[in-house]
């Protein structure tokens, strides 16, 4: 059945989704969505400050983006643009 | 899918199921035996003519009613156990899928490819189709591709709510502020309906769950037909 499954035309717009993550190997995976969250914005932070390209953190972004429910996204970034974001960036 | 005066369960469509039907069929065979023997025991006493009131010191007896027990417990623990840590893995999944409960209705969001999010809304009686099943039916199926590991990710943005696919042994919690993970896949093709199953308020039994599990080629039409 291996065999078949590989057979498929590559489709235009392959899905990558993030593999498991052993630093998150339960049921819950709130604390996933919030440190890919909180390592894109610090990653995004540290690159600027550097004056360097952000491209390397579009990983987290990606992570973040495809576990957190897009209303958490939604209310965390208004709380950071009203600087009311609880977590340290 | 369910039938009406059904007594066991749906087909299984995931091997987490197959093994989950296994084990409810040894559990009840364990069940049985042990309730067979107790009727059979009372029925002895009952007709016996023979009384015996005074047994004290009885270690042979006591120590097999004590071992044996014992023994049934740890032979169904042990193949519980072992399905309970297979739902929780999780190898490589094909896709990521979060499904949102509200009040009343679910919705779904694809955000490994575009934001790709719609709600899924109970089909009220009055507008079914002929062959359409009352209080099950949405009108937006969640669509899925089949024999691929998918990551569910269930929460909930009101109250406690749960998602439940019966025939692919799925249930989990959608808990507002946190996130529950199952793995779900399925062997073949074919619609599988699940309901709302922790009490959510008065529309609760009015929330179906409506999987549309296809082909990969199918579900990538589909994709990029619902994101255009």
């Amino acid at each position: 059945a291996g065999g078949r499954r590989t057979s498929f035309p590559p489709p235009a717009q392959r899905p990558s989704t993030p593999p498991f993550d052993p630093r998150f190997p339960n049921q819950n995976q709130t604390r996933n969505c919030y440190q890919n969250f909180l390592d894109f914005h610090r990653c995004t932070k540290t690159m600027r400050k550097k004056g360097k390209d952000t491209s390397p953190c579009d990983y987290y972004r990606k992570v973040f983006q495809a576990l957190c429910p897009l209303s958490w996204v939604q209310r965390w970034n208004e709380q950071i643009q009203e600087g009311t974001f609880p977590g340290k960036i | 899918m369910p039938y009406p005066m059904q007594l066991g369960f749906q087909d299984a469509t995931s091997p987490i199921m197959e093994e989950l039907t296994y084990f409810h069929d040894h559990t009840l065979m364990i069940v049985f035996l042990i309730s067979s023997l107790v009727l059979y025991v009372i029925i002895l006493m009952l007709t016996t003519k023979l009384t015996h009131t005074s047994t004290m010191d009885a270690q042979e007896v006591e120590t097999i009613w004590t071992i044996l027990p014992a023994v049934i417990l740890v032979l169904i623990a042990l193949p519980s156990l072992r399905i309970l840590y297979m739902m929780d893995e999780i190898y490589n999944p094909y896709l990521t899928v979060k499904a949102m409960g509200h009040q009343w209705y679910w919705s779904y969001e694809y955000t490994d490819y575009e934001d790709l999010t719609f709600d899924s809304y109970m089909v009220p009686t009055q507008d079914l189709s002929p062959g359409q099943f009352p209080l099950l039916e949405v009108d937006n199926r969640l669509v899925l591709p089949m024999e691929l590991p998918i990551r569910m990710l269930i929460s909930s943005e009101d109250v406690l709510h749960a998602w439940t696919v019966p025939s692919l042994g799925l249930k989990a919690d959608a808990i507002p502020g946190r996130l529950n993970q199952a793995t779900l896949t399925s062997t073949r093709p074919g619609v599988y309906y699940g309901q709302c199953s922790e009490i959510c308020g008065s529309n609760h039994s009015f929330m179906p769950i409506v999987l549309e599990m296809t082909t990969l080629k199918y579900f990538e039409k589909w994709s990029s037909m619902m994101q255009s």
